[in-house]
């Protein structure tokens, strides 16, 4: 007997299902006491290759780490030249953070009304203090000449600067001990750094560091071949600081940081835990409650449900989203609108079945309902595509809570347009009409 | 049944409703978070119990304005300051440990200078408008008529003045707090509340179609007809948000509650303020044509 068409189409839904399933599991896990592991993606064919990690990425506010916000200070640079500032400020802290040892950070910039931010995400940090420091840093190295004849040593700024540098590291200091920043001039600051000194034998050279003098050595000779050393007062932290902020360049202007939030990897697992605790606790009552109101309909709804949350938990893998909590809400809020789907087909469903054979009912309540469905659910994806702002306007939100929530709701409301109406459907076309006629 | 022959009472629920909100808004107002005016927040846990008491008076010897303290897990509080600058929240730690003679953990900190509040509040504004305005025209489209558009997004509005105002009092009376995730909240329960109002005109939009009739007749057997599904449908929409609110811990209890409470008047809003709206609007247009 050949397969009827919904039943092929079954076979696909199913496979689809198992696929979503095997990438929605985790990592590895134990099920009746053996240990599981699950395979990442890596596939070669031919020159192509495939790689894939289904892991699920968590927000920091479910893995722990530190958001921080850092306001650029335009003021002082004329208005064409603030994109550029701002965009050199974006790189000149990536380079930071990702010498600082911080895992795939992210940084962007966002920009309203006038106002230059840089939206730093550090996953997994313990001591985002530190972090927020270095990243906050102008660090303007200057040189500067001394005038000793004025009572109060006057600075005057010389054209060597951290632009000089071709290199910054951390040295400790031969006869203290003590760690300081060996420097390393580029051809051009060699030069400088000769002339200066050869001009200043026997005086003090001071080294400006964000308007604040570090030290300032009396030149003893000549220095030629490109190489000095700063010797503050440092501790170790801060001369690793300084070197890397030495060899990210510095800020060309100013930043501020506006808006820190830091969460503890302890309150995250504990949320990942309490959500998920809570979505499994309202799932059983949403099934539960579908199979008590609409007997065999409602059971095939909750196949249906659980083949969205499984496709939901896929894609969430494989684009990737990164799993917030406020994105949790915005999952569970559009299991709710699934199965709000099925409620309008069931209850169509209902009074059609007193008009009509059961098997064209199901048919006709489909079509009915499809109107109603497409037409609220559009009408919900356009505001949950307005919250999410994909293509990034920056009148709307560009990052936070509001966007995490966003882009769940609107996945969900997508996907379960599809488990709506191809699962569902398929599933009640094989099993109600086959048992009934 | 005549549905649309209770208007008048649908109006003085929603008024009452409405009310309050604005009567708890006057009075009271809005308890706004640190989203939004800026501050701190800090969530420690202790290792060993500590007295609420002794919290706030090593606190205070900070010189440190303590807006509110809470007790959100075993051990655990979570403390809103006002006036804490980031340069000096490395010495709150050193101080509490050693004066409270107890070691603790930070589970969160969250410090927003005053600058951010005013921008998200005037993006949230933007996205609001520019939602209301894209599902007027989208609900007017896809009914023919401005009518179904407008009478949509006013019970829109009516869903989201009954959020707002409800957290003035439960602002007031449990200290729930306005911050992003509340805006979040709102504009979820904007597309929620158009959500069920589509269902409901879809109805009439078949009926029109194939029956055809007064609009009140139609607008009385569509709300019949939905009735059942938009109770079943805000049911299981309440179970998720109930498991959430109970269940889902501190961080997102007020959210649940406010999606929560924006369901249910979303849920209401449908048959009881969008469809007598239009159908209002219905019969005056035809008064003014007669005349």
């Amino acid at each position: 007997m050949p397969l009827s068409s919904p039943a092929k189409k079954l076979i696909g839904i199913l496979f689809i299902t198992l696929l979503a399933l095997f990438i929605s599991l985790p990592g590895d896990f134990t099920l009746l006491g053996r240990n599981f592991v699950r395979p990442d993606l890596d596939l070669k064919i031919g020159r192509f290759e495939f790689k894939k990690n289904f892991d699920l990425i968590l927000g920091l506010d479910l893995a722990g780490g530190s958001h921080l916000v850092f306001e650029a200070d335009t003021s002082k640079i004329s208005a064409d030249r603030v994109e550029d500032a701002v965009a050199s400020v974006r790189n000149v802290i990536e380079r930071r953070v990702n010498l600082f040892g911080v895992s795939e950070p992210v940084v962007q910039t966002s920009s309203f009304e006038g106002k230059e931010r840089v939206i730093v995400e550090l996953p997994g940090i313990n001591n985002p203090r530190e972090a927020a420091e270095l990243i906050g840093k102008t660090a303007q190295l200057v040189f500067a000449e001394v005038e000793e004849a004025s009572p109060s040593a006057n600075f005057i700024p010389t054209d060597l600067t951290g632009a000089d540098l071709s290199r910054a590291d951390v040295v400790f200091d031969q006869t203290t001990g003590k760690p300081a920043v060996g420097l390393e001039f580029s051809q051009e600051g060699a030069l400088k750094f000769e002339i200066l000194t050869e001009k200043n034998i026997g005086k003090p050279v001071a080294i400006i560091l964000d308007n604040e003098l570090v030290s300032a050595p009396i030149v003893q000779e000549k220095i030629a071949g490109g190489q000095a050393q700063i010797t503050g007062s440092f501790t170790l932290d801060e001369a690793k600081n300084l070197a890397i902020q030495l060899n990210a360049g510095a800020l060309p202007v100013p930043v501020k940081l506006v808006e820190e939030r830091t969460v503890g990897a302890t309150l995250g697992a504990d949320s990942v835990a309490k959500s998920v605790r809570a979505g499994l606790a309202g799932l059983a009552m949403v099934l539960l409650f579908m199979i008590l109101s609409y007997g065999r309909l409602g059971l095939i709804a909750a196949v249906g449900l659980i083949i969205f949350g499984v496709l939901t938990l896929a894609l969430y893998k494989l684009i990737p989203v990164v799993l917030t909590l406020p994105g949790i809400a915005g999952f569970l809020l559009s299991v709710g609108m699934a199965v709000d789907s099925n409620i309008l087909i069931f209850e169509r469903f209902k009074e059609e079945r007193l008009k009509r054979p059961v098997a064209d009912a199901l048919e006709v309540s489909f079509g009915r309902a499809w109107d109603s469905i497409r037409d609220a659910n559009i009408a919900t994806l356009v505001t949950a595509s307005i919250l999410a702002n994909p293509l990034d306007f920056s009148f709307l939100h560009t990052s936070g809570p509001v966007r995490g929530f966003a882009i769940t709701l609107a996945l969900g409301v997508a996907i379960s347009l599809f488990t709506g109406i191809v699962v569902s459907r398929n599933l009640l076309r094989v099993f109600i009409r086959e048992k009934k006629t | 049944m005549n549905w649309m022959k209770y208007r008048l009472l649908y109006l003085a629920i929603s008024a009452v409703a409405i009310g309050a909100g604005i009567f708890g808004l006057l009075t009271w107002g809005l308890r706004i978070g640190i989203d939004f005016k800026g501050g701190t927040i800090l969530e420690y846990r202790f290792e060993e119990p500590v007295k609420e008491e002794d919290l706030k008076r090593f606190v205070g010897a900070l010189d440190l304005e303590l807006s509110s303290l809470e007790k959100t897990g075993e051990n655990a509080y979570t403390m809103r300051i006002s006036n804490l600058e980031p340069e000096r929240k490395g010495i709150v730690e050193p101080f509490l440990e050693r004066n409270l003679e107890n070691n603790l953990e930070e589970l969160r900190y969250e410090s927003v200078g005053p600058s951010i509040g005013p921008d998200l509040i005037k993006k949230t504004l933007y996205a609001m408008g520019i939602s209301a305005v894209l599902i007027l025209l989208w609900v007017a489209i896809q009914f023919r008529s401005f009518k179904f558009g407008v009478s949509a997004v006013l019970a829109m509005f009516h869903d989201s003045m009954i959020l707002v105002g409800s957290f003035a009092l439960l602002g007031h009376f449990f200290g729930a707090e306005i911050d992003f995730l509340f805006v979040t909240a709102v504009l979820t329960i904007l597309s929620f509340s158009v959500h069920d109002t589509i269902v409901v005109y879809d109805r009439i939009r078949e009926t029109r179609k194939k029956v055809g009739g007064s609009m009140t007749e139609m607008a009385n057997m569509a709300v019949s007809q939905t009735m059942v599904r938009s109770l079943n449908n805000s049911f299981t929409i309440i179970f998720m948000l109930a498991a959430l609110l109970l269940l889902g811990g501190e961080t997102i209890k007020w959210f649940a509650a406010a999606l929560l409470i924006g369901t249910i008047a979303g849920t209401y809003s449908s048959p009881f303020v969008a469809v007598p709206i239009l159908v209002t609007w219905d019969e005056l247009q035809k008064k003014i044509k007669r005349s």
